[in-house]
């Protein structure tokens, strides 16, 4: 099973034989065919899971797509009907506009609120561990404990947020049965469990900035403001790219607060895409308009990540 | 927020303190004492849940549904406990979950360890093509490939067995193969090289040299994996039916369905669910902290 090393490495194989010339001397073949085997060895467990996990269940999901199945029955084609149905039943239509509206307040309010408190950690020269850990404790906790705890804190009768409001003389709405509150709650939610994560990332950006620079600036008398507009953030500009594509992605996926807050009773304002794929999918058996909404998803993820990347020329500063 | 006069007292001066830099001073040490009101905002703002969740396990009924709500039990009571633990599937969900998300990260760690390892280091055709392809994948949200999943767990027998929560993320981790295949480029050759000279194959070499020198990756990938599988939601809940394969988060969901009107109880077994593993962030905090965001910011 074991080559020999030297086979791959030009650097170790034997120099001034005659035969460098001639690639296919037979013991060189030879080497390479068993270099090629071992390879196909070290790779067959994630070959054989990328096959039938992932590029199997890609293009089966396309197939769906254009078809009617309920998993049962038999298969039909069924063209773009399904995609006709993603784009024109009145429900799936708020459904994207609600996810599109979640993405809208969650991502810019978790960035901005982890980068102030990463920003202050840095500037917090003690306590900086300890602090972290509070920050980061949501991130380790499973979203369905975070929803259970959440779930008692926007409930109008227990709520001690909404008593509070009370005092202060304001009749807090029912955040999660208010067609107007329910999304921006859920992003509320969303934004105090995953900011630990973009904080952290942050903090490292923020560590791995060019010390000189900022100290030339001040010593050329830059105000705190200036520095942090003219250097940290350009020179952050990788990590806000990172992030901003990571988050709008993992945005259009909310899906877990949703299902433990409504279960599958979700009202028409509650529901986003992939709550949609998995009641459509597994409650109504509908694999092909689930899928095609899947697909749906895909693209959008795509195109905004596409954009993004084609964006960046404009604002995105490596420093190599 | 910005004070000009606190850029020139950053560097110290050991003469004794002038009046002006005395005066200079005072606003840093204000706009510090503002940082730190701030920060401890912050840290009440995440703590505050998680210790609401916690005493409210401890409440009676009624005091639950007290007007205004206090935070402190004042009757204490383990009644919720009793109710958490009388449904009998704690225990069984602890360890369901305990046990997909070890094998799931021990077998996802060898095989990306040997996927990256090929990718990193060994000539083969199509090497950089397929590696393009894993990378191509992380793109795919997993709820595009959810439902053909399920169609074929469904012909394989797996779906409502563990195994169906096993397989798939352990023998498929892309992100995985990428983030140890940047690493094993960065080992210098000569190590190798070295071991080569003296008679060790390939496998040899994998085992003694390669490994070892992943560690720092393959802890921050481990805790990575195990965290992301211990909180999995979405695939347990999809792929199980039975109530005794159950994980924790479907167990508190299953709860929260059957005592909906048990605030404390849900509490309660929200609390058992969660606690474990907070304490054991708080304890390993570093490592973990720093795994996480290895894992994130090499992408």
């Amino acid at each position: 099973m074991s080559t020999d090393l030297r086979a791959a490495t030009p650097a170790a194989a034997p120099s001034g034989d005659g035969s460098r010339g001639r690639r296919s001397s037979p013991a060189r073949r030879a080497r390479r065919r068993a270099e090629n085997a071992l390879a196909l060895a070290f790779l067959s467990p994630q070959l054989l899971g990328l096959t039938v996990f992932m590029l199997g269940p890609l293009l089966f999901a396309l197939v769906l797509a254009v078809s009617n199945w309920d998993g049962f029955g038999t298969r039909s084609f069924a063209g773009l009907a399904n995609f006709r149905w993603v784009f024109t039943d009145p429900q799936m239509l708020t459904s994207m506009r609600n996810t599109l509206w979640f993405t809208v307040i969650q991502v810019p309010g978790m960035m901005v609120s982890a980068f102030l408190v990463a920003f202050m950690l840095q500037k917090a020269a003690r306590g900086r561990n300890l602090y972290r850990v509070f920050f980061f404790a949501p991130v380790v906790t499973s979203s369905v404990a975070v929803a259970a705890i959440w779930l008692w804190l926007l409930n109008p009768e227990l709520s001690p947020i909404n008593n509070a409001l009370l005092q202060l003389g304001i009749i807090a709405p029912d955040w999660l049965q208010d067609p107007r509150t329910v999304i921006p709650a859920i992003a509320v939610v969303s934004i105090w469990q995953g900011l630990g994560y973009q904080m952290v990332i942050f903090m490292a950006g923020l560590e791995n900035l060019p010390r000189a620079l900022l100290e030339a600036a001040s010593i050329d008398g830059a105000s705190e403001r200036q520095k942090l507009w003219r250097i940290t953030l350009p020179l952050l500009s990788p990590t806000i790219l990172f992030l901003s594509i990571t988050g709008i992605i993992g945005s259009f996926q909310v899906f877990d607060y949703i299902y433990f807050f409504l279960d599958t009773t979700a009202p028409s304002s509650a529901r986003t895409i992939v709550y949609e794929i998995v009641q459509i999918a597994f409650r109504e058996f509908n694999f092909g308009r689930g899928s095609a909404l899947a697909v749906v998803l895909f693209l959008i993820l795509l195109a905004l990540t596409g954009l993004q990347l084609l964006a960046q020329k404009r604002w995105v500063h490596y420093t190599e | 927020m910005t004070t000009p006069p606190d850029l020139r007292s950053e560097p110290p001066t050991l003469a004794p303190p002038s009046a002006t830099t005395r005066t200079a001073r005072r606003p840093l040490r204000w706009t510090r004492v503002l940082l730190h009101a701030l920060l401890i905002l912050g840290a009440v703002v995440m703590a505050l849940p998680f210790l609401w969740m916690i005493l409210s396990s401890f409440k009676p009924l009624e005091e639950i549904f007290l007007r205004p709500p206090k935070l402190l039990p004042m009757a204490p009571t383990i009644q919720n406990y009793e109710t958490a633990f009388a449904t009998g599937g704690f225990l069984p969900a602890f360890l369901n979950s305990l046990y997909i998300a070890t094998v799931v990260t021990a077998v996802s760690l060898l095989t990306c360890a040997m996927a990256a390892y090929a990718f990193g280091r060994m000539r083969f055709p199509g090497n950089n093509l397929l590696f393009a392809v894993f990378l191509a994948t992380m793109m795919v949200p997993g709820q595009l490939t959810i439902i053909p999943l399920y169609i074929i767990l469904g012909k394989l027998q797996w779906i409502d067995t563990h195994l169906a929560l096993l397989v798939p993320p352990a023998l498929f981790n892309a992100f995985g193969v990428f983030l140890l295949r940047q690493y094993v480029r960065g080992i210098p050759r000569e190590l190798e090289e070295a071991a080569a000279i003296d008679g060790a194959g390939r496998v040899k070499v994998f085992i003694t040299i390669i490994l070892p020198l992943l560690r720092t990756p393959m802890v921050a990938l481990g805790i990575f994996t195990f965290l992301g599988q211990w909180n999995n939601f979405f695939h347990p809940l999809i792929f199980l039916n039975s109530a005794e394969l159950f994980t924790l988060p479907l167990w508190v969901n299953q709860f929260k369905g059957a005592y909906s009107s048990d605030w404390g109880g849900l509490m309660a077994a929200t609390t058992l669910a969660a606690v474990p593993f907070l304490l054991l962030f708080v304890i390993a905090q570093r490592q973990i902290v720093e795994g996480i965001a290895l894992s994130g910011s090499k992408t």
